[in-house]
């Protein structure tokens, strides 16, 4: 039996796999492995975990690793080492990471504490849209006093909201 | 504070009977939180490690509750100090084995512990005696919300607060309870009941948590997933539990009483022997023992008054608290000796075990566990 990446050799490790479901099986030649990780257990098992193998498979048609610009965590890194570089790694590896997530916890999205600072954000935004709603309303109905009083309260809205983006 | 005050104070959950003390002795929660910009501890160059540690150190000393606490730069203790901490749940082996731009931060009562820079920029405490995970999480949550109130925490929609470790993402909340389950134990039903709680998505882990043995028939429980739940719905899921535990273990105490008493006098009168009158004791047989003491206080074997005792002791014995004691490192066997001494001299007023609790005729219930 030939292996599977080279087409070439003859393939000596054999890989079944079960992704969502589906058996996958993959031969491989002892070359092919080794340049695949798949010799190495613990470096393996941490890459199939992660990402599942079918995309192990593909890592031939990236030839750019990916990495977090702003930290310098790299993919093969992360799946050896189980831990991320810093905050903004969840936005480079985040989305591989679902199959994961589904396995270690009960969801794959966080519904418990919201900082303070973004749940008044969030409160202080649609206080603002009513606001908006409510000045259209008084504009088209002529209520000129009432609207001169939304203006400068979504003024001082709108002004504090920008601050806090810049903090 | 300084360390001695630290070392000599009682830390406050000892002080305090919670719900259940006579069978869960603590209560924790814990909090990992990092800062939005700068990279995680693990992956952080020392320099960045230090400097985060600078920021965030004042900060927390500032906080209310932390007054007076114990605050201090990890290359400032020497390994016993180090050690000591861990003893007492204060840190974690992970951070012990750290130096430069790692510190911890407690509070006078030692119900509040943080740890700057552990596998997280933030790993923040909370104790409670007894099984109490609502209040543990009360006091750590406010003092979780005044910090961010000066600090800006990685927190995104979609993962919640960010961690260097995927195992620790959405509310990075873990909370745990310390079970003594020595009925469980003795009457071999702990794996099923371990076996049991992991199938439910929660871990069972020994004294000093992950990888270490269950000794003194002491176990945590605690949660592992940490995104998709609420916090308030996992510390009820785990109150559900341990409640059950709880139940489990009275339910094996009084079974142990009814079919083998004499087993259970034997049990109980070996261990109380054998820490009054060993001359060279090792660490694992000491704390078997005083888990049978334990046992025997909760079973009115013992007075239920010494159940502090016991448990201060599992503390005080421990390698490095002994060596702070001699005030020296102190070899194996050199503790072995030292610790005996220790137990001999601090149980020295101990009464007989009265055993007609368990064997006595038409034996009383035995008491349901009023802490």
């Amino acid at each position: 039996m030939k292996c599977d990446v080279c087409d070439d050799k003859t393939a000596t490790v054999f890989l079944t796999q079960i992704v969502k479901g589906n058996m996958q099986k993959i031969n491989l030649c002892e070359n092919c492995a080794k340049e695949k990780g798949v010799t190495d257990p613990t470096g393996f098992q941490l890459a199939d975990m992660l990402l599942g193998f079918g995309q192990g498979a593909r890592v031939e048609t990236q030839p750019m690793e990916k990495s977090c610009t702003a930290c310098g965590m790299t993919q093969s890194t992360f799946r050896k080492t189980g831990r991320l570089g810093c905050a903004a790694c969840y936005s480079v590896f985040g989305d591989g990471m679902d199959g994961l997530l589904k396995a270690m916890h009960k969801g794959t999205r966080h519904i418990g504490k919201v900082p303070a600072h973004l749940s008044t954000r969030q409160a202080d935004e649609e206080h603002l849209a009513q606001l908006r709603t409510a000045l259209e309303e008084a504009v088209s109905k002529e209520a000129y006093e009432d609207a001169a009083r939304l203006k400068s309260e979504i003024a001082t809205l709108e002004k504090s909201l920008n601050q806090r983006v810049r903090v | 504070m300084k360390f001695t005050t630290l070392l000599r104070r009682p830390p406050e959950w000892m002080e305090h009977d919670g719900p259940c003390r006579d069978i869960v002795l603590t209560s924790r929660i814990r909090l990992a939180r990092n800062l939005e910009g700068p990279a995680f501890p693990g992956w952080a160059k020392k320099e960045d490690r230090i400097a985060i540690m600078q920021e965030l150190q004042p900060r927390i000393e500032s906080l209310n509750g932390m007054k007076d606490c114990f605050s201090e730069d990890l290359s400032n203790l020497d390994a016993i100090r180090k050690q000591v901490l861990v003893e007492k749940h204060l840190i974690s082996r992970e951070q012990a084995a750290k130096s430069a731009g790692s510190a911890a931060v407690i509070n006078r009562e030692q119900s509040l512990s943080i740890m700057i820079n552990e596998e997280d920029h933030l790993r923040m405490q909370s104790i409670r005696s007894g099984l109490d995970l609502v209040a543990a999480h009360a006091a750590l949550d406010k003092l979780d919300t005044e910090l961010e109130e000066q600090v800006r925490f990685a927190w995104d929609k979609r993962f919640g607060y960010l961690t260097a470790c995927p195992t620790n993402l959405g509310t990075g909340m873990r909370a745990s309870a310390m079970l003594h389950l020595p009925a469980l134990v003795l009457g071999e039903q702990v794996n099923q009941v371990i076996q049991a709680v992991n199938k439910i998505g929660l871990a069972v882990r020994g004294l000093y948590g992950e990888g270490t043995e269950a000794l003194a028939n002491l176990f945590q429980v605690s949660n592992q997933h940490t995104l998709g739940e609420r916090e308030g719905d996992i510390i009820a899921r785990l109150e559900k539990v341990i409640q059950q535990i709880i139940t489990h273990e009275r339910n094996a105490r009084r079974k142990l009483l009814e079919d083998s008493p004499h087993k259970i006098c034997d049990h109980i009168g070996r261990a109380y022997a054998a820490l009054r009158f060993a001359h060279i004791i090792e660490s694992k047989e000491a704390l078997t023992h005083l888990s049978m003491l334990r046992m025997g206080a909760d079973m009115g074997v013992l007075p239920a008054s010494e159940a502090r005792l016991i448990d201060t002791l599992l503390v005080e014995i421990q390698p490095a608290h002994l060596q702070t004691a001699a005030q020296r490192k102190l070899s194996g066997e050199e503790r072995d000796i030292l610790r005996a001494e220790v137990l001999r001299r601090r149980l020295h007023h101990l009464p007989e075990p009265d055993m007609s609790a368990c064997t006595g005729p038409g034996p009383e219930a035995p008491p349901d566990g009023k802490a």
